[in-house]
């Protein structure tokens, strides 16, 4: 769904991160699945997903070895956070290895919950400060793919992805 | 050779080989920072927040240094405050020693550029990387960066296609950016696959979480960081945020600023050691997830000294902690867009804020190779995120330099002969910082000094020993002043007796370009307002774009003794010259007693502005030069009268009087006050005023008028004709 004036929180985030080359689709949890397989390039490669009945297909390797990592074309993993206004989502770095799932492969495939979307960087920063005072995490606001002008020209996938697609689960 | 004739060749060097490369790119960048930050509802105040929390920081910097190394201890790294360089590389060294480290890898990193930390590990026999791809261009051809942000941004692609293609010999040749960043990043991503140490450098730390902020675009950091059991990272202690709340408008600002990126790919918030599995390669067959996770891994957070607790404490260096290394100051800069950082830089850092730097960490001496490319033109001082005066800097670095004794003005004259003995500013200098004396001689004996000044034989001396290129015709001297002018002419009785201007006497206004002077007069004395022209000195601004601040001191309060007596009776300052204004309004807050100095930023206008105004309080328009044709004008304003926000005046008021105007969008006409006077700055503020030359024509109107006297100087030789200032166009004629 396109639409000129972007009204909720979701269609801003939508409207932005088309300007990166993302198309987010958005589906019902069990739904996840079956887009998940639709968007993947295999082989792929992905790290659990949070939610309960948002489960990743059969044709994704969880628990990657490095040699997967490095044969695979497609990294999935969930998103902890969007932010609509940039057109950002938010990346972990687990314990799982997200954050090399999310940056090896040429396509990202990015799965994040609707009601995870913030509208602008201030409540973003609100988030991130509890949450890093507490917890003492990572996180990375990743927007778009990987880029670089270093060579004369803008070229998507520099050293990580040269696409990402956000599934949204609502 | 000479000095000047040296820097004149290094300056022509760059110019033909990196220029186009770097014009094109600082250009794009620059173009970009205006798109992407007008997007912003509340850019100003996410500067004010940005200026803000920076102060704060590094007001309370040494108790956040300890916050910093208590709660990254808690977490489980290490903190080493390196005092200089060879401290902090020693540090890092024992710290790959201990892992019997044979490779570190590296993403971008100013800072460890200032270490020179890949010298010092490399002798240790430590392979290091770089994994940026435009520092590793830069590796691999052994050159230093250029930019701060894109460091390899005077290469084109051909360049470095060519060079990949000589070192690597690959099976087929590379040409494409897409064929050379896919090279790049397999030949990279295999050396950090079996990397020992990763290094990062850090664009932020957290007080209150130990995290380190990186802003980047390719995704080396990450692997840099995540890949490797060790992580090293380098930063200032002036990187140091008090929370991570107040990382906010900094990441909204960073990257609109720098390189016209609403944001960059990657803002990551890494809180080391990090959670992330290693990625061991040498074990390809055993789970990710297995591998060793925060407990098992190292973190060494140096922070570098090397000279920043010093500008803490220095009045006037300060400032520069607060820079967050965005190159909005080098892409803005006329200059840097014609040479870049090679020519525009120093040990390190480059554009106008790499005066600060270099004079903090480096010395007076490395700021001394570069700083006169800074010619105050104050382009730079709207585009920086966190406010900092940068022209000011390189004024008060340049006094540093000048030795800080500026020279009585009797040596000016006597100075006209060389004088290799005679401490401060050099003779050059002192020409360009005393022009108050020169234009009063010139005006005494004109035509005289006209004919003197721009026969053969003297501007051949004038070349020679002052430095003045020969190239320029000097402005005329006029035998009659304004001033003059004016206590000849019978007074005219004001219409509305609370309007009552003071009209600066600017020298080139007084001495030498007296008719804009008196349209100026016959514009406001139209428009019902009473005109005074009394005597007062100059501004200031010469000595002051020459480093010679007491000068320019002792001139501003000169000034004011002149000034004060009509502004106590409510009189306005009307200005011709926007350099001047720019003094008034902004300057003398450095130069005069606070109350003082609020006198003049109140009650001092542009002369375009000033009649904007009047005309928007019911003057009638009709009474100036009006047009009812189709005439049309290209104008170009004055870069600090554009940095005052004024160039809209000045557009108005002439469409007001029924011109179709053109503006251009060169940041700078080149000339920037004395600047492209001198001989060795006069092919690069000729390559400057190119662009605007190329503007002015393609407009191709009836009239060319402009704001400042340098400006319409330049075009002058650009065009070959000089255009008028403003008011010439619009004044009334004159009575016969
Ligand atoms: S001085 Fe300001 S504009 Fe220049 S690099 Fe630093 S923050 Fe950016």
């Amino acid at each position: 769904m396109t639409q000129d004036t972007p009204t909720t929180t979701y269609e801003q985030f939508a409207s932005v991160a088309s300007e990166y080359g993302i198309e987010p689709r958005r589906v019902e949890p069990n739904g996840v699945a079956e887009a998940v397989t639709e968007m993947l390039d295999p082989p792929a490669v992905g790290t659990q997903l949070p939610w309960e009945d948002a489960t990743l297909p059969d044709g994704v390797t969880t628990e990657p070895t490095p040699a997967d990592l490095r044969a695979a074309t497609t990294g999935v993993t969930a998103a902890s956070l969007a932010i609509a206004e940039y057109g950002s989502i938010v990346l972990d770095a687990d314990e799982d290895g997200s954050d090399s799932v999310s940056l090896f492969n040429d396509l990202h495939v990015a799965v994040l919950h609707e009601d995870d979307i913030v509208p602008d960087m201030a409540t973003a920063f609100e988030q991130f400060g509890e949450r890093l005072r507490e917890t003492r995490e990572s996180a990375i606001i990743a927007t778009g793919p990987s880029a670089t002008a270093d060579m004369g020209a803008l070229v998507n996938g520099a050293h990580g992805p040269k696409q990402v697609e956000v599934i949204v689960v609502s | 050779m000479s000095s000047r004739e040296s820097k004149a060749e290094h300056i022509r060097r760059i110019m033909a080989t990196e220029g186009a490369a770097v014009g094109e790119n600082t250009r794009g960048f620059n173009q970009g920072r205006y798109e992407s930050v007008a997007k912003l509802e509340d850019y100003e105040e996410l500067k004010d927040e940005a200026r803000a929390i920076k102060e704060d920081a590094i007001e309370r910097l040494p108790e956040l240094v300890e916050e910093v190394r208590a709660v990254v201890e808690e977490n489980g790294g290490t903190v080493y405050l390196a005092e200089d360089a060879a401290d902090a590389n020693r540090y890092i060294r024992e710290v790959c020693d201990a892992q019997d480290a044979t490779r570190l890898v590296k993403s971008k990193s100013m800072t460890s550029e200032e270490l020179e930390v890949n010298e010092a590990l490399e002798s240790g026999g430590i392979e290091v990387i770089e994994t940026d791809l435009g520092e590793w261009v830069l590796q691999v051809a052994e050159e230093a960066p250029s930019h701060i942000v894109a460091p390899a941004i005077h290469k084109s692609r051909e360049e470095i296609a060519r060079l990949f293609n000589e070192y690597f010999d690959p099976e087929e040749e590379l040409e494409t950016a897409q064929e050379l960043t896919e090279f790049a990043r397999e030949h990279l991503g295999e050396l950090i696959e079996g990397a020992d140490v990763g290094m990062t450098g850090a664009n932020f730390v957290t007080a209150d979480s130990g995290t380190i902020a990186l802003v980047t675009s390719e995704g080396n950091a990450r692997k840099c960081v995540t890949v490797p059991e060790t992580q090293i990272a380098v930063a200032g202690v002036e990187k140091i945020v008090p929370s991570v709340e107040e990382l906010r408008p900094f990441i909204e600002l960073i990257g609109r600023s720098g390189t016209g990126q609403d944001i960059t790919s990657y803002i990551s918030l890494f809180t080391p050691p990090v959670d992330s599995p290693t990625v061991d390669f040498d074990r390809p067959e055993e789970p990710i997830a297995g591998g060793d996770t925060a407990g098992d891994r190292e973190f060494h957070l140096v922070l570098i000294d090397n000279g920043r607790m010093a500008m803490r404490e220095d009045d006037d260096l300060r400032e520069t902690l607060y820079c967050i290394r965005c190159s909005a100051c080098a892409n803005t800069c006329a200059n840097f867009q014609s040479v870049g950082g090679h020519a525009f830089g120093g040990e390190t850092y480059s554009g106008g804020i790499a005066t600060g730097w270099e004079a903090g960490v480096h010395g007076l001496d490395s700021a001394g190779e570069f700083n006169d490319l800074c010619t105050g033109c104050s382009r730079c001082v709207p585009a920086c995120p966190v406010q900092i005066d940068i022209p000011w800097i390189n004024t008060v670095v340049r006094d540093r330099l000048n030795s800080g004794e500026d020279v009585p003005l009797e040596v000016l004259v006597e100075g006209l002969t060389p004088d290799a003995e005679t401490e401060g500013p050099g003779l050059q200098k002192r020409l360009f910082g005393n022009v108050e004396t020169l234009a009063k001689l010139g005006s005494a004996f004109a035509p005289l000094s006209n004919w003197a000044a721009n026969s053969r034989p003297a501007s051949a001396v004038l070349e020679r020993v002052a430095g003045v290129a020969g190239e320029r015709n000097l402005p005329a001297f006029q035998r009659t002043t304004l001033r003059d002018w004016m206590d000849q002419r019978e007074a005219v009785p004001a219409l509305d007796p609370d309007r009552k201007v003071v009209l600066y006497p600017d020298l080139y206004t007084n001495y030498m370009f007296v008719d804009r002077g008196k349209a100026a007069v016959r514009t406001l004395e139209a428009l019902g307002v009473e005109v005074l022209v009394p005597a007062a000195p100059g501004s200031g601004r010469a000595p002051l774009s020459q480093g010679m601040i007491s000068t320019a001191r002792r001139q501003a309060e000169g000034v004011a003794d002149a000034l004060d007596p009509y502004l106590e009776e409510g009189y306005d300052v009307v200005v011709i010259e926007p350099s001047d204004l720019a003094m008034f309004r902004d300057d003398y807050s450095r130069l005069l007693p606070e109350r003082e100095a609020e006198l003049f930023a109140e009650h001092s206008y542009e002369l375009l502005e000033y009649v904007y105004g009047l005309l928007s309080n019911g003057a009638n328009v009709e009474v100036l030069d009006t047009t009812s044709g189709e005439e049309t004008v290209a104008y170009h304003s004055h870069c600090q009268q554009r940095t005052l926000g004024l160039e809209p005046y000045s557009v108005e008021v002439l469409t007001e009087c029924g011109y179709t105007v053109t503006t251009s969008d060169v940041e700078c006409c080149g000339m920037a006050g004395s600047f492209g006077y001198k001989e060795q700055y006069y092919d690069l503020a000729m390559d400057v005023g190119s662009r605007l030359e190329a503007q002015l024509r393609e407009a191709d109107a009836d009239h060319v008028v402009a704001s400042g006297t340098s400006c319409t100087d330049q075009i002058g030789d650009l065009l070959g004709q000089e255009p008028r200032h403003v008011v010439e166009l619009v004044a009334p004629p004159e009575e016969t």
